[in-house]
This record gives structure tokens, sequence and C-alpha cells, in this order.
């Protein structure tokens, strides 16, 4: 089969059309295994044991089964639970909380990071948890997180292909959807390859940069 | 729900799927990712180059639209026709194979350069230092990277469903359609995918513990 520059021509703005709410989904998705990813790991510090273990368990256990299975959780068993929700919330939800299991490590050995004294200091100068947290641990502990965290961010960018299992209408859903009517793969499937390309190559770059200005954080 | 227990089968011949392919999947990337890894600190240019070029093709798009590519890319092209298993190796081969090939080079650039020195020094050949001693020292270094990488394409077999092979996720969805039951076939397969990852990460770090026995002292 041959390769047609007009057809591909004519379903560019289709595909553009998928990778916007691609870009909509990553985007939502990383403040929600940002923010997640926090609660897991000062969760997972806790000095309540039950509470740590739990938390540690969870984490593992999610991170030790396939977003694929997990979106179909969301997807088929929460409505029958009662819970409906919009298809693009339901795949942001759960690559949010899918790669939440990785940035609370990339958290943990941030914070790990940050030098003993620095809570004793914190005490010494009877500073409340909150108020240690917020105005000495974490401006030491995120800068060196920033590249491991970018790293994920590019991570789930290329996950969202999976969010067509769901039916969101991303990039790949709108490549399947062209493929499926014109009997054509080679043009939308090359070009969500091209296009995925394009996106982490520069990303990487980005990525380069990254870490030599904000140094390494273990994973 | 009347009969579970053929419904359970049906998921324990998925599962059986899905092991094949962790199994055949994580055999190919071990020898690509060495492949690949020596090919990029190799002498020959040329190497370096299309060891790169492969690396960051394959870890630049996600393994579902790899997937997509060779299952209904490939066969239009007219050189050959993978099965959707055939296909799924492939895929995951290839996919981790490239993360595994920057683990392989890293490890290997690990090892100190006096190890090189020495070796010229008591004249092995380039093959004997590779065998002999470079390698040795760099396996402990790959091992629990490796480990992350075998889960992770663990839990990525979960997308081969989407291509129509009977694993475990495609056995579950096929339960849930025909029995209207969704909390039942997912929390079975969750559950036998984290008891696989389980399996996995035990087997890896006992592994790790044999490969370092007797290093204790030089790192």
């Amino acid at each position: 089969m041959e390769w047609d520059w007009d057809f591909a021509w004519s379903i560019l703005p289709q595909l553009l059309a998928g990778f916007r709410v691609t870009l909509i989904a990553t985007a939502l998705g990383a403040v929600v295994a940002a923010v997640l990813g926090l609660v897991f790991a000062i969760l997972r510090r806790s000095r309540n044991r039950a509470v740590a273990r739990t938390t540690g368990f969870v984490v593992e256990f999610i991170r030790g089964t396939p977003l694929l299975v997990q979106l179909y959780f969301i997807f088929y068993v929460l409505p029958d639970l009662g819970i409906r929700l919009p298809t693009l919330t339901a795949g942001v939800i759960g690559m949010g909380l899918h790669y939440a299991t990785y940035t609370a490590e990339v958290y943990r050995g941030g914070i790990e990071a940050v030098a003993k004294g620095q809570w004793e200091a914190a005490k010494a100068t009877n500073l409340t948890a909150r108020q240690t947290w917020i105005h000495v641990i974490l401006p030491q502990a995120v800068p060196p997180m920033i590249p491991a965290m970018a790293n994920y961010l590019l991570a789930m960018f290329k996950e969202t292909p999976l969010l067509s299992a769901i039916t969101v209408l991303e990039l790949m859903n709108q490549a399947r959807s062209v493929a499926n009517s014109s009997y054509r793969y080679v043009e939308p499937m090359t070009m969500v390859g091209v296009m995925f390309l394009i996106v982490s190559v520069i990303s990487v770059i980005g990525l380069r940069w990254l870490e030599r200005h904000y140094g390494r954080v273990g994973k | 729900m009347g009969d579970w227990s053929g419904y359970l089968t049906l998921i324990l011949q998925g599962a059986w799927v899905t092991i094949k392919l962790t199994l055949m999947g994580s055999a190919l990337a071990l020898v690509v990712a060495f492949v690949a890894g020596l090919g990029r600190i190799s002498r020959r240019a040329a190497l370096r180059w299309l060891s790169t070029a492969y690396i960051e093709f394959f870890r630049g798009t996600s393994i579902f639209v790899q997937l997509f590519w060779i299952y209904f890319v490939l066969p239009m092209t007219g050189l050959w026709a993978p099965t959707p298993m055939q296909a799924g190796v492939l895929a995951l081969g290839l996919n981790v194979g490239a993360y595994g090939a920057e683990v392989v080079r890293g490890a290997i650039l690990a090892v100190p350069r006096d190890q090189y020195e020495a070796c010229i020094a008591v004249n092995l050949t380039r093959f004997q230092r590779m065998r002999h001693v470079i390698l040795p020292q760099a396996l402990p270094l790959m091992l629990p990277t490796f480990g992350n990488n075998a889960i992770e394409l663990l839990k990525a077999t979960s997308v081969v469903s989407l291509i129509s092979l009977a694993d475990m996720t495609f056995q579950a969805q096929v339960v849930r359609s025909q029995t209207g039951n969704t909390l039942l076939p997912f929390v079975t397969i969750l559950v036998l995918y984290f008891a696989m990852s389980s399996v996995l990460s035990l087997a890896i770090r006992s592994y790790e513990r044999r490969v370092t026995r007797g290093l204790d002292g030089v790192r």
C-alpha cells in the first residue's frame, strides 16, 4: 500500500483535534498525579503505622497492576456502584492515580534527601509541622525532583493512547476511527507515531536541560 | 453468576497467555537490550547511530502505538503479517528492550576505568575483556532496573487485548460482556496481575542477592 499525501493532509485536522484532547488529558492527569503523589508520600511517612502500611500497600498494588485494567475498573465498575463519570474525567483520574504512585516515590526521594539537621532546626525554632513542611522542607526538596517529575510527565503523555480503550476521543482514537472508516491504516497510524515522536524528542531535549539545571534525584 | 468456575477457567487461560507473553517478551527484550546497549558504545559510528535511532524511536512512542503499527500497518506494506501473539511479543520486546539498552549502557560505563586499563595491561582481547571482566561487574548494577522493566513489561501485556489476543484483560472483558458483572472479573485480574508482579519482584531480588554475593567488600 502506497503512502498517500493527499489523504494524510485531509485527515490532519481530525488528528490534531485528537491531539488537543491528548494534551488536555496529560495536563489534567499531571495535576492529579502531582497532588495525589504528595498525599501518598506524606501518608506513607505517617507516624501511625497502620496508615503508613495501608498507604504502602495501596501504592504497591496500583503500581503492580496495568493502567489499562485500572481504567476499565473506573470505566465499568464505578457506574455499577452509582458513580457516573464523564469518560475524560474517568481517564484523567485513572492516569493521575496510576502515576501518583510513581511521583510518590519521587517525593519520597526528594524529601529524604533533605538533611536531617533541617528538621532539627525547624523543631528548635518551634515551627509547627505545617510550617516545617511549607517553609523548610518542600522548598529544598522540590527543585531536585523536577527532572524526575518531567520524566514521568513525558511517560504519562505517551500512555494517553490507552484512554482510547475507554472511548476518550484522543489522538489514537481519532486515528483508529479514521482507519476504520477509510480502511487505510498506514497514514493515520504512522502520523500518530510521528506526532508522539516529535513531542518526545523535543521533550527529551528539554529534559536534558532540566537535569543540568536542577540535578538529579533517585528514581 | 451461576457458572463462576467456568468463567474463572477462562480468566486463568488468559493468565497463561499473559505469562507466556511476559516470558517471551522479556527474553526478546533482554537480547535486544544487550545488542542495542553494546551497539551504543561500539567503536563503529554506524552501529552507534543505528542503536541510538532504535532506542530513541521506541522510547519516544508508546507500546500501544508500536503494537498497532506492527499489527495493522506492517501487513499493509506486504512484508510480513504477524499473528497477534507475534505482534505482541515483538512490540513488547522491542519497546522494553529500548529501555533496557540504556540500562546496559549505563551499567557498563559505570565500571571503573582502571578495570579497562588492567585488561589492556594483561593483554585481554576486547571480547575477553567484556565477557570476563566488565559484564560480570556491570550485571549486578543492571538487575534492579531490569526487574522494574520486567514488571513494566508484564503490565504492558494488557495492551495486547486491544488487538484481540486472548490475554487476561481480554478474558475479563469477555466475562464482563457475557455476565454483565463488572466487579468480579476486574478485581480478579487485578489481584492476579498484582500476584504476578510480586512474584517477579521477589524473583529478581533473590537473583540479585546471588549475583552480588562476594561483592560486598568491593562496593
